[in-house]
């Protein structure tokens, strides 16, 4: 298991790799120069070519390149042109938030998810499957900055129960804080996540109780659910006990692969909801063109995908002993 | 495909009715569109729907209806040029990596894997931002991020399919790769392949009208989706209709090729693939 876990993360060197040189050969045919967006347009000549120099954007690209992966084995990601703070250091302050924000709304998704697929296997066939079923098609097809924008206008504009922007204390300072006596910095923090990680949630809420359903179908059919009824085990027991828990196993792969696109997601609803995470670093490193920055949020998200995969991985061996990794 | 089977099929007759009335309004917008997209009518700025103007005016009085058809030209074309390359590129992976495996297979398969590891719309926005607006190059950024879809799934069938007793007869009286694949494995690989580009048209709609609703889309005076639907939040306060119709639109559009998706996976039957081979 150990062995296998180390091999895995060597795994993530080669992929890192792939993923600087796929960047940086993206990058390196970008027409503006970053030099003359930041000196502005009054600019000479010559201080851009200066600072052109200082950036070291003047230099072969096998030499940039070359330097990049030394400066990253060292943890160094280079430093933004634009904020002149190192890469490394202006992510690190915000990754926390984006990670929040996917958490919550990757907890929020599973637990929609799960209660509303297995409502609808239950109750085949009826009007309340139809319409979770509909309710689901719909999730799936709602641009997710445009159900940001409804929530934003119904919950925070017209009925004026949330904030519409920003974000509280970070979740666990504000966990500590409401342990120690001061319940109102949690519930601010609640109050301003709330909408944005629902909205981040729909999507995969939508999908996830789609599997669910599938998966639950196919497990009521089995023998043992059958023997388990035949048992005189009352049914919400079975349900529970029996079918739910092996129905998990093919949606706990999916809720994986939907964190990673909760990061994706996170990109658009953070700039809606002006939460202060990398996806609204994103857009603003790629406006301005800052390649060091670009191209550490990449690999940040390249990483972070990886691990969760990892730990999904981990997690689908434990829970389901017939497999075996290695 | 029995013809009755696919009509009682209720997804994909609904999914079918709403992308045929989509593509019909794109094809005919010229005929359809009650007015120009540029078309300023200041008397009747913010109006609500009427005869006129049957889904209202915006802050210049540019009628709605008509930038939504316009607009679905805009969405469709780029839809549909990047699922089709996609889907050829897909492919093309997929067959080789699936067929030939070995080092071939792990080769193509790790590039995959670089392309998968970042958010979709973080490649999006890099490539744009990049090669700055314009039809083929939204439509490039959509496809280095679709592509690898297709060939992950097209491989996992060719590995079935390869093991098939009518390939193996192919490959004993020697016909060659090129022939194989796309005679004997490709036609039989097309169900899934077609069941996932309907649900790709869907995906790439979203993707185009997010993109355009950051801002790194179509510039205007192009009417595309997600630019109207951006332009509407300055006014969402007092005149939310704007932002609320169009991204209704979108969302509709979205539903009609997932639901012929999900309709076409039940009738198609992808699974059948698997567990009988054999052409249908």
């Amino acid at each position: 298991m150990i062995a296998y876990i180390i091999r895995r993360l060597l795994l993530l060197i080669p992929l890192a790799i792939g993923m600087v040189v796929v960047t940086f050969a993206l990058l390196l045919i970008i027409p503006g120069d970053p030099a003359s967006v930041l000196l502005g347009q009054e600019a000479t000549p010559e201080a851009i070519a200066t600072l052109r120099a200082n950036l070291g954007l003047d230099d072969p690209w096998y030499i940039r390149l070359w330097d990049y992966f030394a400066a990253l084995a060292h943890g160094d990601m280079g430093q933004s042109i634009f904020q002149s703070q190192p890469v490394s250091t202006i992510i690190a302050g915000r990754l926390a938030a984006t990670i929040e924000l996917a958490v919550v709304s990757l907890v929020l998704a599973t637990i929609l998810g799960l209660v509303l697929g297995v409502i609808s296997a239950i109750w085949q066939g009826s009007i309340i499957d139809t319409a979770t079923m509909l309710l689901a098609q719909l999730g799936v097809s709602m641009p997710v900055y445009w159900l940001g924008l409804l929530l934003m206008l119904l919950f925070a504009v017209n009925l004026g129960w949330l904030p519409a922007i920003g974000r509280g204390e970070p979740l666990l300072d504000a966990l500590a804080a409401a342990l120690s006596g001061r319940p109102e910095v949690l519930i601010k923090s609640l109050s301003h996540i709330a909408l944005p990680a629902f909205a981040l949630a729909v999507n995969s809420a939508a999908i996830i109780s789609r599997l669910v359903r599938t998966s639950m179908l196919e497990i009521l059919r089995e023998d043992f659910i059958r023997t388990a009824y035949a048992k005189g085990l009352r049914r919400p027991r079975v349900i529970v006990r029996h079918a739910l828990r092996n129905a998990l196993l093919p949606v706990l792969s999916v809720i994986g692969l939907r964190f990673g696109a909760l990061l994706g997601g996170a990109v658009l609803t953070e700039t809606i909801f002006a939460w202060p995470g990398l996806g609204q670093l994103t857009i603003s490193a790629i406006s301005q063109r800052d390649l060091p920055l670009i191209q550490g949020i990449v690999l940040t998200f390249a990483i972070i995908f990886a691990l969760v995969n990892l730990i999904v991985d981990l997690l689908y061996a434990a829970v389901d002993p017939r497999i075996r990794l290695g | 495909m029995q013809l009755p089977k696919a009509l009682r099929n209720t997804s994909l007759v609904v999914g079918a009715a709403i992308t045929l009335t989509i593509v019909l309004l794109a094809i005919f917008a010229p005929a359809i569109a009650t007015h120009g997209v540029e078309q300023m009518d200041m008397r009747n700025r913010f109006a609500g729907p009427s005869f006129q103007h049957l889904l209202g005016t915006d802050n210049f009085g540019r009628d709605l209806w008509s930038r939504l058809i316009w607009g679905a030209r805009v969405s469709l074309t780029i839809a549909i040029i990047a699922v089709v390359c996609s889907v050829i590129i897909g492919t093309i992976v997929g067959l080789v990596a699936g067929y030939f495996g070995g080092w071939v297979d792990l080769v193509l398969m790790r590039i995959t894997d670089i392309f998968l590891g970042v958010p979709a719309i973080v490649l999006a926005l890099a490539i744009v931002a990049i090669l700055g607006p314009g039809v083929m190059n939204v439509a490039l950024a959509l496809i280095v991020v679709a592509w690898t879809e297709y060939a992950r799934v097209v491989r996992a069938t060719t590995l079935v399919l390869r093991e098939q007793n009518y390939v193996q007869a192919a490959r004993a009286l020697g016909a060659r790769p090129s022939r194989i694949l796309f005679k004997e494995i490709l036609p039989n690989a097309l169900g899934p392949i077609i069941v996932l580009a309907s649900l790709g048209l869907g995906t790439a709609i979203i993707a185009e009208s997010a993109l355009s609703f950051l801002g790194f889309g179509l510039p205007p005076p192009t009417p595309t989706w997600g630019w109207t639907l951006a332009y509407g939040t300055k006014f969402i306060r007092d005149e939310p209709w704007l932002s609320i119709i169009s991204g209704a639109t979108i969302m509709i559009t979205v539903l009609g090729f997932n639901l012929l998706g999900d309709g076409l996976r039940d009738v198609l039957d992808p699974r059948q693939l698997s567990r009988g081979g054999g052409k249908s």
